[in-house]
């Protein structure tokens, strides 16, 4: 049986945010759950997909965050629990359909996870989604804690049925991925059959069905309002006349602070986990018993304008700060030290912090910043790219992916990211505003994701670019999740149909499309050059495997290389591939044969041919 | 309770996060509370990975710069790296085994020489612990046991507020039935390895 599955309430387990998310699913009974997976997000969909195996809840992996969520809202509004995850840029992609889903509501619980991640540890943004919650009219939870990620997820479902809305659960990566001790709870046995009942003036959003749910929804909202008041997740601790409002993971900053500096007596603290609506009346009462406040929020002013409104109303005169110089930050994550610093110096706190260690003589080091893998395909497809266009002025637009670490010298393919399927709309608009060749670079799931748009605009308006497609098989950057190109068969997983990329392409009517390996390098290089040269959109196909998901499905038989006496220093494989596997050994090149997994691409790249496999001792 | 602080880096692939989860999974077995943090976003694709793991009442599971009463670094430049962590009271254990980046193959920045890393972390902190970890994982039949050598280390040199056995009862049930020998090899190699 799954852990996250045991049915014993008062038991104590170790788990990362993201399992206590997932068996608050569980305790929720929750009976519908999809994704498109995205760091922070990701272990919540890996639990759950396992879950779905061994019960009859169902899970899955849709092809984007939109697809996912109308997925979801249907089954709700069929009367069944279901549960929505996203990273935060994934909730720009489900936007269209959160806006007006909010004004149909749903008749059975639905919650959108969406993981916010400050200081982008692996995003290309660090958008504060609090904002979709006031920009659609939802109620919003956020956690402080492990702990109370998963006591959320039951109460947002009831407060989701409660108010027939759906409910964003807002996360950040330091809940998703932080690990603590968690009570687990009873499970509710999850109701997995529904039935839509029709009510075509209620669900069907033409201008005069949509003008009365306008009205509907804000009268939800005024009565989460009331929810929010009451609501246990909004409470308070210490007292005293200078005062804190906090969410989110800096409720734990706040309170270590308060032991640190002793200010428990003299500080009075509000913190806010049902942060929209905001609940006035309560925060209009801590103001009244404040001489002074600080607001502690990671990313953007979202309750400290809320609460000045709130203020300014109530004709509340106190100095209420939160963002600004020597005071708190709009960029990245916050620390306890931080937090400390900026309480102290808000509040004329005596503090005694450690004298910081001096390391004015510690050298420069080397960096080590994260690199596609040893044997890793997408090296060998951006190494041909790059020989195939010697001599000419190439764009290259690319996107969201492993992949996207190719921008990096010395292969240094990728001139221009937004976002997901951004790498051919943009290519597009390169070719015609710009004499320059254009070769994009999209993977598999990426592909499917929002890809096909683009191309089928390529195709119309007949623009001239290269797409190359790096098929390996897996959703890679984010943990090897499927997508719809995966052979599901191959994880001895049945029930599912494989779409096949090529035929996709060529049917969307792509005249130009090829297929390479790219392991074989000279044969590679031919195809691109012909693809390159052919006016109009042609479509290249590398098709590989993850080296890493290959490893886990015990697919690997590569034997490794080893660099022989033939060596004569040229450096022209490491200079030009960067692969992790190579060292120095005082200035002779080596290869780790731990590391390396033998895909021969350096053999191929060195003109001595001094690079061959090992012997096998 | 008194609050302990243990910062452990290393970098992808080496196997810290399984440390710090039998340290998480035996504190809870002992009574001993705590909360760790994890950034391995891109663990997979050879960068850093930096766990915290808090003991004691505090409810961040972040720790800043200078606050770390423990740290742990699997490669003696991480350790290095994550000196600004550490404060002039911290403990440190470092595995002297090197994995130079690659950034040195190409020429950008050059590997500092392990005795100077050790001199001034030494120069630096209250204690350093410093041994070649990943020869004694091989030692005990495994190189990917070092993660048990460096915790054996640690749980030797008392600063983190779990016992020993519970260490121990932990690597019994939670680690990979085929290791589990040569992990409690490995951790006895460490905490051999250091005296009290
Ligand atoms: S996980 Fe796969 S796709 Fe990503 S860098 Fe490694 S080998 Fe390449």
């Amino acid at each position: 049986m799954h852990r996250l599955l045991i049915d014993q309430p008062g038991a104590k387990r170790l788990l990362l945010g993201n399992e206590a998310i997932a068996r608050g699913a569980v305790e929720a009974g929750v009976a519908v759950a999809a994704t498109y997976p995205g760091t922070p997000s990701s272990e919540i969909a890996l639990n759950l997909f396992q879950i779905s195996r061994e019960t009859d809840r169902y899970f899955e992996y849709s092809t984007n965050e939109k697809v996912a969520l109308e997925v979801t809202a249907a089954a709700a509004n069929a009367g069944l629990r279901s549960l929505c995850l996203m990273k935060h840029v994934g909730l720009n992609v489900a936007a269209d359909a959160l806006m007006t889903l909010a004004y149909v509501g749903t008749r059975g619980g639905l919650v959108i996870l969406t993981a916010d991640d400050p200081a982008m540890f692996s995003s290309q943004n660090e958008q504060d989604n609090r904002y979709y919650a006031k920009l659609a009219g939802l109620p919003m939870l956020e956690p402080s804690s492990v702990a109370e990620a998963l006591a959320m997820v039951p109460a947002a479902f009831d407060l989701s049925e409660k108010l027939h809305a759906p409910v964003l659960l807002r996360t950040t990566t330091r809940v998703n991925h932080s690990t603590a001790v968690v009570e687990l709870g009873p499970i509710r046995t999850p109701v997995t059959a529904g039935y839509f009942k029709k009510d075509p003036f209620s669900f069907v959003t033409v201008p005069a069905v949509s003008r009365q749910l306008h009205v509907r929804l804000l009268e939800r909202l005024e009565e989460a309002g009331r929810l929010a008041e009451a609501s246990p997740f909004n409470f308070e601790a210490g007292d005293g006349r200078l005062g804190v409002v906090c969410n989110g993971v800096s409720y734990g900053y706040v309170h270590d602070a308060l032991e640190d500096l002793q200010a428990g007596g003299r500080v009075r603290l509000l913190r806010l986990g049902f942060t929209h609506p905001l609940p006035e009346e309560r925060i209009r009462r801590f103001l009244a018993a404040c001489d002074k406040v600080l607001v502690v929020e990671e990313g953007e002013p979202f309750m400290e304008e809320a609460i000045r409104a709130i203020a300014q109303a109530a004709a509340l005169t106190l100095p209420i700060r939160g963002k600004g110089a020597g005071l708190f930050s709009r960029l990245y994550e916050y620390d306890p030290a931080m937090v400390r610093r900026v309480m102290a110096a808000y509040f004329a706190l005596p503090q005694r912090p450690a004298p910081a260690l001096d390391l004015s003589d510690v050298p420069a080091l080397p960096q080590r910043p994260p690199t596609l893998c040893a044997g890793c395909s997408h090296r060998a497809t951006f190494y041909a790219v790059k020989k195939a266009t010697e001599g000419l002025d190439v764009i290259h637009p690319s996107d969201i992916g492993c992949y996207t670490l190719g921008f990096l010298p010395p292969l240094s393919m990728g001139d221009f990211v937004i976002c997901m399927g951004a790498s051919i709309g943009s290519a597009c608009g390169f070719s015609r505003a710009s004499r320059q060749k254009v070769v994009a670079f999209i993977g598999d799931s990426t592909f499917f994701h929002s890809g096909m748009p683009g191309l089928v605009n390529a195709v119309f308006n007949n623009h001239n670019l290269t797409l190359v497609i790096l098929d390996n098989r897996t959703t890679a950057m984010t943990g090897h999740q499927p997508n719809p190109g995966v052979d599901m068969a191959e994880l001895q997983l049945e029930g599912f149909n494989r779409v096949d990329i090529e035929g996709v392409v060529k049917a969307l009517g792509v005249a130009h499309v090829s297929v390479i390996r790219p392991y074989n390098v000279k044969k590679s290089i031919a195809a691109l050059r012909e693809a390159i040269a052919f006016p109009g959109v042609s479509v290249v196909i590398s098709r590989e495997k993850c080296t890493l998901y290959a490893r886990g499905l015990r697919q690997l038989h590569g034997r490794a290389f080893t660099v022989t006496d033939k060596c004569r220093n040229h450096r022209e494989c490491v200079d030009a591939l960067a692969c992790p596997a190579f060292y120095l050994e005082g200035d002779r090149v080596r290869i780790d044969a731990d590391i390396c997994v033998g895909c021969a691409l350096c053999a191929q790249v060195c003109p001595e041919h001094a690079i061959q496999p090992l012997r096998q001792e | 309770m008194h609050t302990t602080r243990l910062i452990i880096v290393a970098v992808g692939g080496q196997g810290n996060l399984l440390t710090s989860r039998v340290l998480g999974e035996a504190a809870l077995l002992a009574g001993v509370p705590v909360r760790m943090s994890e950034i391995h976003g891109m663990a997979q694709r050879g960068g850093v990975v930096e766990s915290a793991i808090v003991f004691g009442d505090a409810l961040s599971t972040v720790i800043s710069d200078g606050e770390a009463d423990v740290l742990v670094g699997f490669e003696p430049v991480e350790t290095l790296r994550a000196l600004k962590k550490c404060h002039a009271g911290t403990t440190v254990i470092t595995n002297l085994a090197p994995l130079p980046p690659f950034t040195v193959a190409l020429g950008k920045g050059s590997y500092p020489a392990v005795e100077r890393i050790q001199d001034l972390v030494a120069a630096k902190t209250a204690r350093l612990i410093a041994f070649d970890a990943t020869q004694l994982a091989r030692q005990a039949g495994n190189r990917m046991a070092l993660n048990m050598v460096l915790l054996g280390a640690l749980l030797r040199t008392g600063r983190v507020p779990v016992p020993q056995a519970a260490v121990e009862e932990t690597i019994r049930s939670s680690t990979k039935s085929a290791f589990v020998e040569t992990n409690l090899k490995a951790f006895a190699l460490g905490y051999a390895h250091v005296s009290a």
